[in-house]
């Protein structure tokens, strides 16, 4: 059953915190993996549960040779 | 400011040298000056101390910034931030002075003043700020009508010849469609959603100005679908050398019409009794070679629009691919839903099936043609036939090269003509 919005975003970034430091993910992962479980969820949903998560400086982009959707953090390259 | 030997020499050459406006610059600028030292050391030392990526950006976007950081920190301390910015340009990178006073105002107060017009997206490319300083150039950027271009795996910033604006062979409004793909993607320019980077050139016509067919994953390249207008009086003038080749922009006089422009057409299509000029339409592939060299007596017919290519691009693994025919006309009228429809269902099965870093490109050799045009709908065509583009079942002895070598040549039609 496809979820509503703000459980939908709660869940995407539960799955972005639980991936953290093992793996990173792409947008289209994260679409991949909530229509596993909720195959009705519209694809435009996810689409803006992740805008809204990273509009809010919950989640980032990185690049690390393709962009990822990773928890902020400061990075060891920014040391000051 | 550094002892910079190596680089000094770069500016003993005939051209203007970057090394002097760096040190112009450096002058009033101490991260320009550390700039110029690490890439002294770099030329000493014989590897780069930059490292690339990151998490820095501006809220809520996933493009336009390019973190930037050297290793050596503690040496050259002006350089340890050196983000890059891309700055979406404007279609056809028309500017107006006074849009091109604020954005240097603005790159003098929050970065190192230096800055390349265009990078090979086609954005301006401001080099070199620290990340604090991110957000309130962004701020002033914005507030001055800019935005960020694309970057990462990112639908990238759209760019375009200028078409109808200066060119008479400009087939559809290159710089209407680029502004209007520009706003239909601006989703996915600024979050990055795709397995890897998209860009988009469009060309107003097969001279191919911003050289879409090598440079783009989707190039969009003004095509004409009916027949080359002939004005056989001018082609008399041409041969006859009243009027001069190219626009008198060659240094000939006068064109040899059999040799210069019959026997050069890739596909032989065209015949010249010394009187008529003639072209078999069907067989013309568009070079415009005939049409660059006597403008005033042929051009481009009337029913025009673009062919849409896809798939170029330069992977080191497999070497440079240019783009690939997939639509080989289609109208270019305001908005180009059309060309928006393709374009995001063309996406849509790149994403499904693309691996991380795989162009769209590659995922059509993967997969095959067959499963695209499948998926986004499109019927197959002649023209999407890349190779084999000529006989693969000719078997070459000694004697044909020798006679090569002697000059004999080979037509695809006639074979040997001499």
């Amino acid at each position: 059953m496809a979820l509503p919005k703000e459980e939908l975003v709660e869940y995407i970034y539960k799955m972005v915190e639980a991936a953290q430091g093992k793996k990173q993910l792409k947008a289209k992962d994260i679409e991949k993996a909530v229509l596993k479980e909720h195959p009705d969820q519209n694809k435009n949903d996810i689409k803006f549960a992740i805008k809204e998560l990273i509009d809010g400086g919950r989640c980032v982009y990185t690049y690390f040779g393709g962009s990822f959707i990773e928890i902020p953090r400061v990075e060891g390259a920014a040391k000051h | 400011m550094h002892k910079t030997p190596l680089l000094d020499q770069l500016e003993s050459g005939p051209w203007p040298s970057f090394v002097t406006d760096l040190k112009r610059v450096a002058a009033r600028k101490p991260q320009t000056a550390d700039l110029l030292g690490v890439l002294e050391r770099s030329y000493k030392d014989k590897i780069t101390h930059w490292k690339h990526g990151g998490i820095v950006g501006v809220l809520g976007y996933g493009s336009g910034i390019i973190g930037r950081y050297t290793d050596l920190p503690d040496e050259f301390p002006g350089v340890e931030h050196f983000h890059t910015i891309r700055v979406n340009h404007p279609s056809g990178w028309v500017y107006s002075t006074k849009a091109l006073r604020e954005l240097m105002d603005i790159w003098d107060e929050h970065g190192s003043s230096v800055l390349n017009m265009h990078g090979s997206t086609g954005d301006i490319i401001f080099l070199g700020t620290r990340t604090e300083e991110l957000e309130p150039c962004f701020a002033k950027l914005t507030s001055k009508g800019w935005d960020l271009g694309g970057s990462g795996s990112a639908f990238r910033s759209p760019s375009c010849c200028i078409g109808p604006a200066r060119c008479e062979w400009a087939m559809y409004d290159t710089m209407e469609a680029c502004y209007e793909l520009t706003q239909e993607f601006q989703f996915d320019l600024h979050r990055p959603s795709y397995p890897y980077k998209y860009k988009l050139k469009l060309s107003g016509c097969p001279n191919d100005c911003v050289a879409a067919v090598a440079r783009a994953d989707c190039s969009v390249i003004g095509v004409w679908k009916d027949d080359i207008r002939i004005d056989q009086s001018a082609v008399q003038a041409y041969a006859g050398g009243e009027l001069k080749p190219r626009g008198g922009a060659t240094k000939w006089d006068k064109l040899d019409i059999q040799k210069d422009v019959v026997e050069l057409c890739p596909t032989q299509c065209m015949s010249w009794d010394g009187k008529t000029l003639k072209i078999n339409n069907r067989e013309c592939n568009h070079c415009m070679h005939c049409i660059n060299l006597m403008p005033q007596a042929l051009r481009p017919g009337t029913e025009r629009g673009a062919a849409f290519l896809l798939g170029s691009h330069a992977p080191i693994l497999e070497g440079a691919q240019m783009s690939w025919v997939i639509v080989p006309f289609m109208e270019m009228e305001k908005p180009f839903d059309n060309l928006k429809e393709l374009m995001s269902n063309i996406a849509e099965w790149w994403s499904e099936h693309g691996k991380n870093r795989e162009r769209v490109g590659e995922l059509i050799l993967r997969l095959g043609m067959r499963s695209l045009l499948e998926a986004i709908g499109v019927e197959p065509a002649p023209q999407q036939v890349r190779i084999p583009r000529a006989n693969p079942f000719f078997f070459w002895h000694q004697s044909d090269f020798d006679a090569e070598a002697k000059g004999r040549r080979y037509d695809t039609r006639q074979g040997f003509i001499r």
